[in-house]
């Protein structure tokens, strides 16, 4: 279980978060919308340590990551993770198959060259690809480079996946094809999942829970199909892509 | 009128200028500090990666090899040049010439030219890596993965500088002596058994140690600092420019600075 309270954070003068509490339940996938800026990566970034919130606690499995400071217990706490990046973040120096057991080398160093090998393919298979492992990331498309950093993220079995934007870049049918292995991975695996993104499709597919968050504030969370009929008008606006609504977004930066 | 006043009411002051400039000093060398230290860490309590560590020796030496003997061996020609000429117009002969250039070159411009040439090429190119790697969220991806950046980026790459650079630096002393001894040969007729009998009978194993002790200085300071560039990239591939550029500049600066300093200290402790 994930168990965050009153997590606060800004950078300078910009408040980001302004106290999100958020529990997510094992097994659960537990997705955060909101729009640019509202501060969901940066949530989602302290989850994982790479953000030092200003205060509150973010508690997994009784470890609370904004207590930890050395580098040991941090890594550790890390290690119960798999992270997704938006752009994949894939090491540009290293081939498929050395990108998707890179963790793994580190956690397992006792496993024989040959065993990682194997572990590389079955993780890869599991995403839908096959016989790319000698490949560098700059020899594959957008959609093949998140489904190679899915694998990474999964290869070392974490108990909890964290996707930053999962579809986003990605045409509609390579969109649904991430969502379909995120709803796959999380029947085989057990996985808890925190998803961040503002694709609408994708969240009502892979959602068991939706949390809307704006300004830095959780304005509401519920089951998919209560966010749809939702009283709440900033809600409402965002889920149904509406400009005109409560929520003010800049046209232009002067304006 | 009114434009101009705005103007000056949202510029901030001189004081709150300087003052935001030293804060910003303040909060780098904080980082920088924090590096070395975390750096000191994780080679105390991890394995060395050594399979980075010789790619690391590798791209810097293949990167720095030619042109840093390239470099010294026309610094030792154009020293050989001015020297042997100079001496012949004082004392109708370019005597000591040999002398001249090897002590020149093995306790002075071999070390720094090599080092120079080696920020240029090799620290430059660290500061663009680990800044690319910084902007495209590479070096968080490490972090997610249970992995510091610091134990698999920095240290080899500090091992690598502190291994390859003295043995560059060899090479660029044997080329540049080489060097005196070509155009000293060519230019200012000195027979060779004459000119290598004056880098001999002067220089010993103690002045080559002075140049070599040197380098390791240098190592420290050109990897550490492009290396913390990288690190702490900000801003897109506009922020990898600048880092890469800053990686450059004070690795320079610094080399030639702590050159000074080591000097000092080795003359004090006399070792000359």
């Amino acid at each position: 279980m994930i168990d965050a309270e009153g997590v606060k954070k800004q950078f300078g003068p910009r408040v980001i978060l302004r106290g999100v509490d958020v529990k997510v339940e094992t097994g659960e996938t537990f997705v955060l919308i909101g729009g640019s800026g509202s501060g969901k990566s940066t949530f989602l970034k302290s989850c994982i340590g790479l953000v030092r919130p200003d205060s509150g606690s973010i508690i997994v499995d009784s470890m609370d990551i904004t207590k930890l400071r050395d580098e040991e217990s941090i890594a550790k706490y890390r290690r119960k993770f798999g992270y997704l990046f938006q752009e994949a973040a894939l090491f540009d120096s290293l081939t498929v198959a050395d990108n998707v057991v890179f963790g793994l080398r580190y956690l397992r160093p006792d496993i024989s060259e040959t065993k990682y090998r194997a572990i590389a393919t079955d993780k890869l298979a599991l995403v839908g690809l096959k016989g790319i492992e000698d490949l560098k990331p700059s020899q594959l498309s957008g959609g093949m480079k998140k489904r190679v950093s899915l694998a990474r993220a999964i290869a070392a079995e974490p108990g909890y996946v964290l996707y930053d934007e999962p579809t986003t870049g990605l045409d509609p049918i390579m969109s649904d094809i991430i969502n379909d292995l995120i709803l796959d991975l999380k029947k085989k695996l057990g996985v808890t999942s925190i998803v961040v993104t503002h694709d609408m499709k994708s969240a009502f597919k892979i959602a068991d829970r939706i949390a809307m968050i704006y300004e830095g504030r959780i304005l509401q969370v519920g089951h998919p199909d209560v966010m749809k009929i939702t009283n709440n008008e900033m809600v409402r606006q965002f889920v149904e892509g509406r400009s005109e609504g409560p929520i003010k977004m800049k046209l232009k930066e002067y304006d | 009128m009114s434009e101009a006043a705005t103007t000056t009411a949202e510029s901030p002051s001189l004081l709150e200028a300087m003052g935001g400039r030293a804060l910003n000093v303040a909060e780098s060398m904080g980082q920088f500090t924090m590096l070395v230290r975390s750096s000191l860490f994780w080679a105390i309590r991890a394995p060395i990666e050594w399979r980075q560590t010789v790619t690391q020796m590798l791209h810097i030496g293949v990167q720095s090899a030619p042109v840093s003997i390239l470099t010294s061996l026309f610094t030792g020609m154009v020293l050989a040049l001015e020297t042997g000429s100079s001496f012949i117009n004082l004392f109708n002969e370019p005597v000591f010439t040999g002398t001249i250039v090897s002590f020149a070159i093995t306790k002075e411009l071999g070390p720094v030219m090599t080092a120079v040439v080696v920020s240029g090429r090799a620290g430059a190119a660290i500061a663009a890596e680990l800044g690319t790697m910084k902007v495209t969220e590479q070096i968080d991806a490490l972090y997610t993965l249970g992995t510091d950046p610091v134990r698999y980026l920095v240290i080899p790459r500090v091992i690598a500088f502190l291994i390859v650079l003295p043995i560059l630096s060899i090479f660029s002393d044997f080329a540049g002596v080489f060097g005196g001894g070509l155009v000293g040969y060519l230019k200012l007729g000195i027979p060779p058994n004459i000119y290598w009998h004056e880098v001999f009978d002067h220089l010993d194993t103690e002045q080559f140690f002075h140049g070599l002790v040197k380098t390791f200085f240098f190592a420290f300071c050109i990897s550490f600092i492009s290396c913390f560039k990288g690190i702490f990239t900000r801003g897109g591939a506009e922020g990898v420019g600048r880092a890469t550029t800053e990686a450059v500049v004070y690795s320079m600066v610094s080399v030639l600075v702590a050159d000074y300093f080591i000097t000092a200290i080795l003359v004090a402790i006399g070792i000359t």
